[in-house]
């Protein structure tokens, strides 16, 4: 029972202190406010970095042309050497008669002009899909040795290569960002509630004096501390959810002529306020604790 | 029955200086007892000792059952729990009202608010100040922020009253009318009262046990003493 209104009371006391020393509260959820809302967009944005990159490496494949004289036995003998590849996800034969005819379908000029050629001059391919893209060179190569391979390439080597290595780099510093932005949230946070902290020592020494056990003061700068992190972190959710909605949406999903396709919003952004309550509330407590802390030691 | 005994207490502050030395005291329950001497005779440092503020260096100081220099400070509130201190400066909150100021003390150690609206009237009452419950303390004058502090300092029902200069910002009518309510409480509640002062008149008057320290040493301890009482040996 003492317990359970010791609770009571920290929970009581958090929000009456939260009304009564109003203006450093405000200054603590305004800081709060501000660097939540630099992480939940360094969120957002690496996040669909991340996604971006992962789909422009599931469109690379490695096709893998046959020499025109290559055997079944050939053809087989390849299909067994991928699957024995480390780095080779899936593989799939396409004849050149298959080619020809889908090239038909395609385009009329196709159609008539591939009907010039008696024999078909197309080649039998293999198209890769690979585990890894940073091995990807290295996977074609391999794919080269053999002598029935006409050809193995994976499109615009180098222009591929640089896109891929620029966000993975924009990843990094994404994700480092969001790092160094929690550690500075925590820092502003954990400092504010230490000045509201400073302003009510004496709260805290006559409590002491009169006997209160170290929980008991401890409990409700804690329960502030938590008050002032879910109220920081409120602004963070609503422009983190109508804001990325609203991008969302005007671009419709896509930018730079949907060349690169967004994050759906749901569930991304419910996961991302999530994130953002839990920051503010943790970091909040954290900081009020350790800045309670020494004020108890009389 | 011994509420306080101290044993071969020393107290020797980190910058060297030497507070208290070799004190011996034994305090019974009930009593009322006045600590004299000059500043920095000592008189702080023992009254510190008694609620645990300060730690005694060597020896031991009891308090209701509990050696202060062993106590860690995470078990600190035991002892408090069982003593009212009442300070010079009053110490109360200045946002909250007499009532809640008071209560704030019950509060502090988890008491139920059903058992604290009574015990909280009933010490203001013995303080006589029962009509001001709803005032903040900077309507009330230096006395009564005093009698608030009393209040809150008895609300828990202790067996210890430790006063360090209660009537040190007071004028000489308001800190006789302190008083009057100190020793009201001692003869109706039987709570033990230690008083630190410079107050002679009070002394004087009040025909009580008087400590005196010089320079950290206990030289008198006299049975209805006096400054003169001191003076005069």
């Amino acid at each position: 029972m003492k317990a359970i209104r010791i609770v009571i009371r920290g929970i009581r006391d958090a929000f009456k202190s939260v009304f009564r020393n109003f203006s450093l509260t405000t200054a603590a959820i305004t800081c709060s406010t501000i660097t939540l809302i630099l992480v939940a967009v360094a969120m957002i944005l690496s996040y669909n970095v991340q996604s971006i990159t992962k789909d422009l490496e599931k469109e690379l494949t490695i096709i893998v042309y046959f020499k025109e004289d290559r055997t079944e036995e050939q053809i087989a003998e390849l299909k067994t050497k991928l699957s024995n590849m480390e780095n080779v996800e899936t593989y799939d034969f396409k004849d050149k008669e298959t080619w020809k005819n889908e090239l038909k379908a395609y385009d009329e000029t196709f159609n008539t002009s591939l009907d010039y050629f008696t024999e078909n001059p197309l080649l039998d391919s293999i198209v890769v899909k690979v585990k890894d893209v940073t091995h990807l060179k290295e996977t074609t190569n391999e794919i080269r040795k053999y002598e029935y391979v006409e050809s193995a390439s994976f499109g615009e080597e180098a222009v591929l290569e640089n896109v891929i290595g620029a966000f993975n780099i924009i990843e990094k510093i994404t994700v480092v960002m969001v790092f160094a932005l929690v550690v500075v949230t925590a820092f502003l946070i954990g400092n504010t509630i230490k000045l509201t902290i400073f302003s009510r020592r004496n709260e805290i020494e006559i409590m002491r004096l009169v006997g209160a056990s170290n929980i008991s003061v401890k409990l409700p700068f804690v329960f502030e501390g938590l008050v002032l992190g879910i109220l920081g972190s409120i602004i963070p959710i609503l422009i983190t959810v109508y804001g990325y909605v609203i991008l969302y949406d005007h671009f419709n999903g896509y930018i730079f002529l949907s060349m690169i396709r967004l994050v759906k919003p749901f569930n991304f952004i419910i996961y991302v306020s999530l994130i953002v309550l839990g920051l503010g509330s943790i970091i909040g407590m954290i900081g009020s604790y350790l800045a309670v802390r020494r004020y108890l030691k009389i | 029955m011994n509420l306080i005994q101290i044993k071969n207490c020393y107290k020797v502050y980190n910058n060297g200086v030497t507070a208290i030395a070799d004190l011996n005291l034994t305090i019974k329950k009930g009593e009322f007892v006045f600590v004299i001497g000059a500043s920095g005779s000592g008189k702080s440092s023992l009254i510190k000792m008694l609620y645990r503020e300060e730690r005694p260096t060597n020896g031991s100081v009891i308090v209701g059952g509990i050696n202060v220099a062993k106590l860690r400070n995470s078990k600190v509130y035991k002892l408090r729990r069982k003593l009212g201190i009442v300070f010079q400066d009053f110490k109360l909150l200045p946002k909250l009202t007499v009532y809640e100021n008071v209560a704030f003390a019950l509060e502090a150690i988890g008491m139920n608010s059903k058992e604290i609206r009574p015990k909280v009237l009933k010490a203001l009452e013995s303080v006589g100040l029962k009509e001001k419950v709803r005032s903040f303390p900077n309507q009330l004058s230096g006395g009564e922020q005093q009698r608030v502090c009393i209040a809150r300092a008895i609300v828990n029902e202790p067996k210890l009253l430790i006063c360090d200069e209660p009537t040190g910002n007071l004028d000489p009518e308001i800190s006789k009318e302190i008083v009057k309510i100190l020793d009201k409480i001692n003869k109706e509640f039987e709570t033990t009262i230690i008083m630190a002062t410079h107050d002679r008149e009070i002394v004087n008057k009040m025909k009580k046990r008087v400590i005196l320290l010089e320079d950290g040493v206990l030289t008198g301890d006299y049975l209805k003493g006096s400054y003169k009482a001191h003076e005069s040996n």
